[in-house]
């Protein structure tokens, strides 16, 4: 039987040059040469006013990552980047220190206004949205705006870019930064700590809820510029946030490097959601150009009863590297991972998690949905694991790939690893595709068969979709077909 | 009016040819019932009318209403209102039966330029069709056929063919699996459904179900054609002396 | 990667100068073996068994058999029999061949690399073996041959030495037969790497059991290549419970359409024992079927690794492939490593895996004890079950038999 070819070919034909968001925005930038050395490192640590303490640290990584490897364990292949070939910092020259949205450049509001990102509070309050929503604006280099930053005040909550916070907040930087994921954790990880330029810093007092959802909307505009975004997160005891990161990059024919990395800290009793809908531009349909997005993002379940939940819809990237994973420290903590990650043209992936068990009682769920189309090659990887104290460790985890067409490739690579006798995992995976049966219902019922083939692929990932908020489902869903289809919705 | 002439198929790699030359014509608001031994092509023919993949038409051709059926694709010809009722509905994981309605009524009404159902309109078309069936609104919710049984899945295609109004509604051997307590709600839904302009093909084994819904027409199948006609009293001939002489026949 | 050359270990250094007068036609072998070293855990492969840091010495190969004092627990099987001693076939221990068999001695063993290209990966411990493997044991099996007997293939150590025996079995068309491994004898630090190669022909039935009884002070790295025409049945059964460090691999390809394999092992480890058991399933044609079923039961600080992947290729559609590991950790420090793993390249497919990794089902244990079973007799039970269900599937009654006794004198020993 051939395999569902009326779809395959739609896919192939609309493939990844649906990206809607592959518009760029002219403006006057500030750049810091091109190229990485002690000297960029310094230049970039100065245009942001750093203490010296940050600095030192910079340097110290830079000096650590010149001694490190390239990791090529993962199943992913590129020609070698030069990372002398890049700039590692751009910003807006118009965008200095701007005190309110009024001053940011009005090109950079276009652009988050086409990208449908609110950034005008009333606007949003007058909008369709049903619950409000924080936005840090990180566009390329540099954090431009966050909003509702007032009223979070009033409620405690701490919501800025993670530049404010080394000035404005040292003591709790200088107390959780690299504490989660190590200076030299990893390559992409310590040049992350050299070179980062901005991100967002969120600090939740205990037992506070956040009283809204917090979210970062990452944009890279330059050409040829390096995206290395740094996010701490800390939940105190007791408290509670969520929080969205989404992301897009104009259309170009050259790769561009995203290594961005991500630290949560979850107190005794406190909860950290973390959702992300990635969408960098993903290469064109024959697979020239897209982001390299090589992240680095990981929560550490410090207090007894604490939770971190990570749920990430993938469907940008040429190449994604990527594994948000938990550290299950306190007693009775949990860790979640939903994930879709959705591939086709020529993207590669090779995205999972890591629950690490090291308290007692802790557990950890797994969901992992992978769809693979055209000539991408889709892998979930995934690691769980028991330490010798870990007493009733318990995981459960469920990967199930798609593949539509015969050109592509799925594949899973779990290690399960235990030290602990009262420990249990369980762990299932399955592969199929989508039956020329289930296409023939849906189509004598009345559906096209791009439209069944979205019906069909969003039941398949509804497991995932259901953990995402409101808003960020639909869009999720929407973006689904998108990236599989092109004219469906 | 559906109207078959000459049809010719057989399956995909084109050896084995399964229709060999099947008239069959059914008027508006007819129901007519197709019966035969097993392997006779009876399902075949359902396919080849709603258009799936396998079958390859070698000759002949298929109207509704004087258009081309094999012109179109499956979707079209289902907005140009041909019903099949499958004998094995299919499960969708993760898809709400409430979805996959809305769905599907809405892809058709586009098909046919007619305005989007809201959804308190939808939902109130749902409810009623689904008390007539015994359907509970939970099962709606659920994922499309996912764990019903399989009495439940073909009240969920009864159900389906009465909020998608087809002109011909075509039930392959929706007897098959069913008790009889279920049989009677399926037969009372179809012939609720029974009008002066809907016409329905209903493919069986037995004529049980012909007890409950009643044929204006009874045509025998054997070996890819239709060989026999008559009305509904021929059900009953068959079931007494069984489709013995058909096959020997056929074979002559 | 850095280029920094790795200091070598002592055991790699002793394989080099073991390797420095090594006949020319081992060369490229030996070259192979070079350019990687002993693997470690950065190459993928060996994540959970790193030679580099396991493999203390590698003690130089044994210039012939010595002798035989250990009796196969397969001893009263009514089988034929092939010994081979230290790497060395003894023909005085062996039994005349069965009609439509023939066993043949290759000393001039010129290792083109064909071996590894036909069957068997380029794995760096069948480079070890091809590199000093000084003679290969060729047996070919008569197509239409049924074998009624089982053949058992002794491989006994007897001293501190290392052995690279190859055997390669070809197995003709229509042709049953059902050969067993047994690696049996050792000492402290004793090494043996062995190599067993089957090839398949079409419309076959081939069984194979590979049994490790060896001392528990003694280092075991074993592979097995299977390739297989067409619609035949190939079932390998795997026991393990000997080996302070082992490593069994399997690397099995189909080649012929509408072929089934099933693979299935069990481990049962104490004290310091590292078992680990690799297996490759590679469907490179459609329509194939394969089952794989991995048992692990882990007491004291044993460690079990199990690595499973399945590849099916581009084109080889309908391939149904179903992998399964269960391991039970009976005490803390005890590990378990699980690396089921697909790699699919076809869309019209249905693969799937599951691994489950725990302690006994605590109701049931309590239900037995209230039953009036001490702990460990009910613990007993349960695992014998859990054991079981990896065996069941061998045909033949009476060596099923003795690894169920195997089994059950490894139970008793423990609660002892």
């Amino acid at each position: 039987m051939v395999a569902v070819k009326e779809t395959v070919e739609q896919v192939k034909q609309l493939d990844v040059d649906q990206y809607k968001y592959g518009f760029s925005t002219e403006l006057e930038v500030e750049k810091a040469p091109k190229g990485l050395s002690e000297d960029i490192v310094r230049f970039i640590s100065m245009k942001k006013g750093e203490p010296s303490w940050m600095l030192d640290w910079r340097l110290d990584a830079f000096r650590r990552w010149k001694t490190m490897d390239e990791p090529q364990w993962a199943r992913v292949h590129y020609p070698k980047i030069d990372f002398n070939d890049s700039y590692y910092y751009a910003a807006p020259k118009k965008n200095a220190a701007p005190k309110t949205l009024d001053d940011v450049d009005p090109a950079i509001l276009e652009t988050y206004k086409k990208l449908g990102i609110p950034l005008r509070e009333q606007e949003l309050l007058a909008g369709v949205q049903t619950s409000k929503i924080a936005v840090d604006a990180v566009f390329d280099s540099v954090s431009v705006v966050t909003t509702f930053k007032e009223e979070l005040k009033k409620a405690g909550v701490i919501f800025c870019s993670i530049s404010e916070a080394i000035k404005d907040h040292p003591d709790l930087v200088k107390k959780y930064l690299g504490s989660v994921v190590p200076v030299t954790d990893n390559y992409y990880a310590t040049l992350n700590c050299a070179v980062f330029t901005d991100g967002s810093f969120v600090y939740i007092p205990e037992g506070t809820r956040c009283p809204m959802e917090l979210s970062t909307y990452f944009r890279i505009n330059e050409k040829n510029t390096g995206q290395f975004e740094r996010t701490l997160i800390i939940a105190e005891k007791g408290s509670y946030v969520s929080y969205l990161e989404g992301c897009t990059a104009p259309q170009r024919d050259e790769n561009q490097l995203h290594a961005a990395v991500v630290e949560l800290v979850a107190l005794d009793d406190a909860e950290i959601k973390y959702s992300t809908v990635q969408n960098w531009y993903p290469g064109d349909a024959d697979g020239k150009g897209g982001i390299y997005n090589f992240v680095t993002k990981r929560g550490d379940c410090r207090g007894a009863n604490s939770k971190i939940s990570w749920t990430q819809v993938e469907t940008g990237s040429a190449i994604t590297w990527k594994y948000p994973s938990c550290i299950l420290r306190g007693d009775n903590s949990r860790g979640e991972f939903y994930s879709i990650a959705v591939s086709n043209g020529y993207q590669q992936v090779d995205s999972g998690t890591k629950m690490i068990h090291l308290g007692k009682n802790t557990s950890s769920r797994i969901i992992s949905k992978g769809i693979s189309a055209g000539h991408s090659q889709n892998t979930y990887r995934g690691q769980v694991s028991a330490h010798r104290k870990a007493t009733n460790a318990r995981n459960f985890t469920n990967c199930d790939s798609l593949l539509i067409g015969e050109t592509c490739g799925a594949h899973t690579v779990p290690y399960l690893e235990s030290k602990n006798a009262s420990a249990v995992f369980e762990h299932e995976a399955t592969t199929s595709k989508i039956s020329e049966d289930q296409l023939f219902y849906c189509r004598q019922r009345g559906l096209s068969a791009e439209e069944a083939t979205a019906l069909i692929v969003n039941g398949f990932v509804k497991d995932v979709l259901q953990q995402l908020p409101m808003e960020f489902a639909v869009e999720a869903q929407k973006l689904i077909s998108i990236s599989l289809e092109g004219s469906v919705g | 009016m559906l109207e078959i002439r000459n049809l010719h198929v057989a399956i995909e790699d084109g050896t084995k040819k399964i229709l060999n030359g099947l008239n069959l014509t059914i008027r508006d608001g007819e129901v007519a019932a197709i019966m035969g031994p097993n392997g006779s092509g009876k399902s075949t023919l359902s396919y080849v009318i709603a258009g799936k993949d396998d079958y390859e038409v070698l000759d002949g051709e298929i109207l509704l209403d004087g258009e081309n059926l094999l012109e179109m694709e499956p979707d079209a010809r289902a907005a140009a209102g041909v019903f099949l009722a499958f004998q094995y509905p299919l499960e969708i994981p993760g898809v709400a039966t409430m979805t996959f309605l809305k769905a599907a009524l809405n892809a058709q009404r586009k098909g046919r330029g007619e305005n989007e159902l809201t959804t308190p309109d939808f939902m109130k078309r749902v409810k009623v069709g689904a008390e007539k069936l015994g359907i509970p609104q939970d099962m709606l919710k659920r994922g499309l056929n996912v764990g019903f049984s399989g009495g439940e899945k073909k009240r969920m295609e009864i159900l389906q063919m009465a909020l998608l109004e087809p002109s011909i509604g075509i039930l392959d051997e929706t007897d098959s699996g069913l008790d009889i307590d279920a049989l009677k709600i399926v037969s009372e839904g179809v012939n609720a459904l029974r009008s002066a302009k809907r016409s329905f093909l209903v493919i069986t084994h037995y004529q049980r179900l012909l007890n409950y819904i009643v044929p204006d027409t009874v045509h025998v199948m054997s070996k890819g054609q239709i060989v026999r006609t008559g009305g509904k009293e021929l059900a009953f001939e068959l079931e007494a002396n069984g489709y013995a002489d058909y096959v020997t026949n056929a074979a002559a | 990667m850095s280029n920094i050359a790795p200091l070598k270990t002592e055991a790699e250094q002793a394989l080099i100068a073991q390797g420095s007068g090594i006949a020319p036609d081992r060369k490229a072998a030996f070259e192979r073996f070079l350019e990687s070293g002993l693997p470690h855990r950065r190459v993928e492969a060996y994540h959970y068994t790193d030679l580099r840091a396991l493999l203390k010495n590698a003690p130089p190969p044994a210039k012939a058999g010595g002798k035989v004092s250990v009796t196969s627990p397969l001893a009263d099987i009514d089988a034929d029999i092939i010994t081979i001693v230290d790497g060395h076939y003894e023909a005085s221990l062996s039994s005349t061949p069965p009609k439509g068999v023939t066993v043949k001695m290759v000393t001039t063993l010129a290792d083109d690399g064909s071996a590894q290209k036909s069957v068997l990966s380029s794995d760096p411990v069948i480079a070890l073996n091809a590199a000093f493997s000084d003679s290969a044991l060729d047996i070919a099996i008569d197509a239409k041959t049924e074998l009624v007997k089982p053949l058992i293939i002794r491989l006994v150590t007897t001293a501190a030495h290392a052995s690279y025996p190859r055997v390669r079995i070809t197995v003709g068309d229509h042709a049953k037969a059902f050969i067993v491994e047994s690696h049996e004898g050792g000492v402290a630090g004793s090494l043996i790497d062995s190599v067993l190669e089957v090839r398949m022909g079409d419309h076959v039935v081939f069984d194979h059991l590979r049994l490790n009884v060896v001392d528990h002070a003694a280092t075991v790295l074993t592979s097995f290549g299977g390739a297989m025409g067409k619609e035949s049945l190939c079932r390998s059964h795997n026991f393990i419970v000997g080996g302070a460090l082992s490593r069994h691999q399997i690397f099995f390809r189909f080649e012929g359409e509408q072929s089934k394999a099933e693979i299935s092992s069990a481990s049962l480890l104490n004290k310091k024992q590292h078992a680990d058991s690799t297996l490759v399933v590679d469907h490179a044609v459609p329509e194939c079927q394969s089952r794989e079923f991995f048992a692990h039961v882990l007491d004291d600080e044993s460690t079990g690794v199990f690595q499973g992947k399945i590849i099916v290729r581009p084109g080889a559609q309908q391939t149904d492939g179903k992998m399964m590991s269960r391991a039970i950790v009976l005490e803390d420090g005890a590990t378990m490593n699980n690396k089921p793993e697909l790699e699919i390249f076809a869309d019209d497919v249905a693969c799937g895996h599951g691994a489950t990794v725990g302690a006994l089902d605590e109701d049931l244990l309590f239900y037995l004890r209230a039953r009036g079973l001490p702990k460990t007799e009910a613990e007993a039970l349960m695992l014998q079950a859990f054991v079981g269900e990896a065996l069941e599937s061998i045909e033949h009654d009476g060596i099923r038999d003795v690894l169920e006794a195997l089994a059950e004198q490894w139970l008793k020993a423990r609660s002892a």
